[in-house]
């Protein structure tokens, strides 16, 4: 997952009545979920919503690296080191991924990735937190993945074709990195340490809330969520798919011996869901306009990433163009 | 020496090296020049580390003194390290990381396919999987230092630094020592002289393509890290690597 706050251009949704002919040709066909496929006519915001979309979710694939990076080197086993970086490649795959599935939308990779460095595009705010002990390699496959998931299996649904695909490939692997997150944690509690018992419930307490706020506002403050969902772009909402999440993960908290950092956490005989606590909205905003903890750590070494290889890249490219020209001389 | 002692010692070296290159590469995860990069980047740490991890859990049962492969990956201290100085060099910049993978990637490939061949078959088995991966190892490192040495001005300069800069390591490569000779008449390890040559072939021949000059055959080399005699660098690399094993001691899973 990994898109919040996704920008439509559409203050609200147009009646049929109001749509020119192709636009309702295309919402019909939407409603009777047809895929979209890149040749096919789309309304221009629906193109847009689309690039802005992947493009962020490609971008969180590739920062998200950046936290996982940070214990790669000094994973404790092996086994933890080999399945880490793994992790991190399956990663880099799916920035690649969805990257190309935005390209066939019409948008340069390039200039998204400019976008990016310029603070202009988005990624997930979850990549602004710091991972601070081993446990967190846990935690954020665990929680973060997990929450990703959540989102992404809707997704496997959405309207536009190389989308929906590449969320059914993304999807096997996300799994996958769950459930190995969610079992470094249950060895370090069942086998490990105080002081490893003591890290995955820090790891826990700090990346709680910042995995609950993945799922963006709430409905109602959620303005582009209703042209979203009316071109099925989204499947279902903030609160619909956060409630989701906490339903499934609670269980699995419980079962690791941990507590959530939320005294309002309680199972609801009524609804059949968990009750929680309110989000510290403030830190969320304040962290999708780069005041999180690490937004300018996570951005500078993208940038300096990208920068400091431009002399590589255009080595490469002059290389392959004196080949060109050798292999047409000869 | 006799031979089973140069056997422990031979295996270490070949799981060192592994090691300690595969943890500079995953010192680069999201810093490098493309997104292909990373990926490919990644691949290739992951398969030396894979490789270590088969080397060390042989060695750990030569050895027989109850340290498992994550004991003797995570809890031996510099002197006891067996992995080729080159291998411990920082990343620096592109022309260095690929210059330096290169060497090795010629020593590596070269010595892994005659390791299937061993008389000792379990080496023999482990390397024929790992020969494949050195292969594309090779070859694509090959075509980088290719790229960056005939592409751009800047990139030639770069990249002619770092094989000057590097070469000095490269000596200890195709310098064989008692180990290494033990190995060979054993017809466990490659033959030093042909291991020599061949990577001395490899290596004149992707300079060349690549508009670099090698350094001089008698030039000084700096050797020591198949002895234990490690840069200063090999201390900062363990100290990170090492350092979640060595701050909870008492830790047995993780």
């Amino acid at each position: 997952m990994y898109a919040q706050l996704v920008e439509t251009g559409a203050k609200r949704l147009k009646t049929k009545e109001e749509m020119s002919p192709e636009e309702r040709e295309f919402q019909e066909k939407v409603d009777a979920e047809t895929k979209i496929e890149a040749k096919n006519w789309m309304p221009e915001g629906y193109r847009k919503t689309l690039i802005r979309q992947i493009s962020q979710h490609a971008h969180s694939e590739v920062v998200g690296m950046l936290p996982e990076g940070n214990w790669v080197t000094r994973a404790p086993t092996l086994k933890r080191k080999l399945q880490l970086m793994a992790k991190i490649q399956d990663e880099a795959g799916h920035g690649l991924y969805l990257y190309s599935a935005m390209e066939t939308l019409g948008a340069d990779r390039d200039e998204e990735i400019e976008k990016l460095h310029q603070g202009k595009a988005k990624y997930s705010s979850i990549f602004n937190y710091p991972t601070l002990n081993w446990a967190d390699m846990g935690a954020v496959g665990w929680l973060v993945d997990g929450a990703a998931i959540v989102n992404q299996v809707v997704l496997q649904r959405t309207s536009y074709g190389p989308y929906s695909r590449a969320m059914i490939r993304i999807c096997k692997e996300e799994s996958f990195h769950q459930r190995q997150g969610y079992q470094i944690l249950l060895d370090m509690m069942r086998e490990g340490t105080e002081e490893q018992k003591a890290m995955v419930q820090d790891a826990i307490n700090r990346l709680w809330w910042p995995a609950l706020m993945m799922f963006g506002p709430h409905d109602d403050e959620s303005p582009n969520s209703q042209q979203s969902m009316a071109w099925k772009i989204k499947r279902k909402s903030n609160d619909e798919l956060r409630q989701m999440f906490i339903d499934q993960t609670v269980p699995q908290l419980e079962f690791l011996g941990c507590t959530a950092p939320d005294p309002d956490l309680k199972w609801n005989e009524e609804t059949g869901h968990y009750d929680f606590g309110e989000i510290n909205w403030q830190e969320f905003y304040d962290v999708l306009k780069g005041n999180g903890p690490c937004n300018r750590e996570r951005i500078t070494t993208r940038k300096k990433a990208i920068d400091e290889g431009a002399w590589v890249r255009e080595a490469a490219v002059a290389y392959a163009e004196k080949q060109k020209q050798r292999s047409q001389a000869a | 020496m006799t031979q089973a002692e140069a056997l422990k010692e031979y295996l270490l070296r070949l799981a060192d090296s592994d090691m300690i290159l595969g943890q500079r590469l995953s010192e680069l995860c999201g810093k490098a020049p493309a997104l292909e990069e990373e990926l490919a980047l990644m691949n290739v740490a992951l398969d030396l580390i894979g490789q270590a991890r088969n080397w060390y859990e042989y060695a750990a049962e030569l050895i027989d003194d109850g340290r498992d492969a994550d004991k003797l990956a995570f809890r031996r201290d510099a002197h006891d390290f067996r992995n080729l100085l080159l291998t411990e060099q920082p990343n620096e910049d592109y022309a260095v990381t690929m210059g330096r993978q290169f060497f090795f990637d010629a020593w590596h490939y070269f010595t892994l396919k005659s390791l299937t061949g061993s008389s000792d078959e379990r080496i023999a088995s482990i390397a024929a999987k790992a020969v494949k991966e050195a292969t594309y190892h090779l070859r694509r490192s090959s075509e980088w230092v290719k790229r960056l040495g005939d592409g751009t001005e800047e990139s030639h300069r770069r990249m002619q630094d770092a094989v000057d800069i590097l070469w000095r390591f490269t000596g200890e490569l195709i310098t064989p020592d008692d180990t290494d000779r033990v190995m060979a008449e054993a017809g466990i390890g490659p033959n030093p002289d042909q291991l020599a040559e061949d990577w001395r072939g490899m290596v004149n021949e992707v300079l060349t393509q690549a508009t670099l000059t090698p350094g001089a055959e008698d030039a000084w080399m700096y050797m020591g890290g198949k002895h234990g005699e490690h840069t200063e660098h090999l201390g900062f690399i363990l100290a990170e690597m090492q350092f979640l094993q060595r701050a909870y001691p008492d830790a047995t899973t993780w």
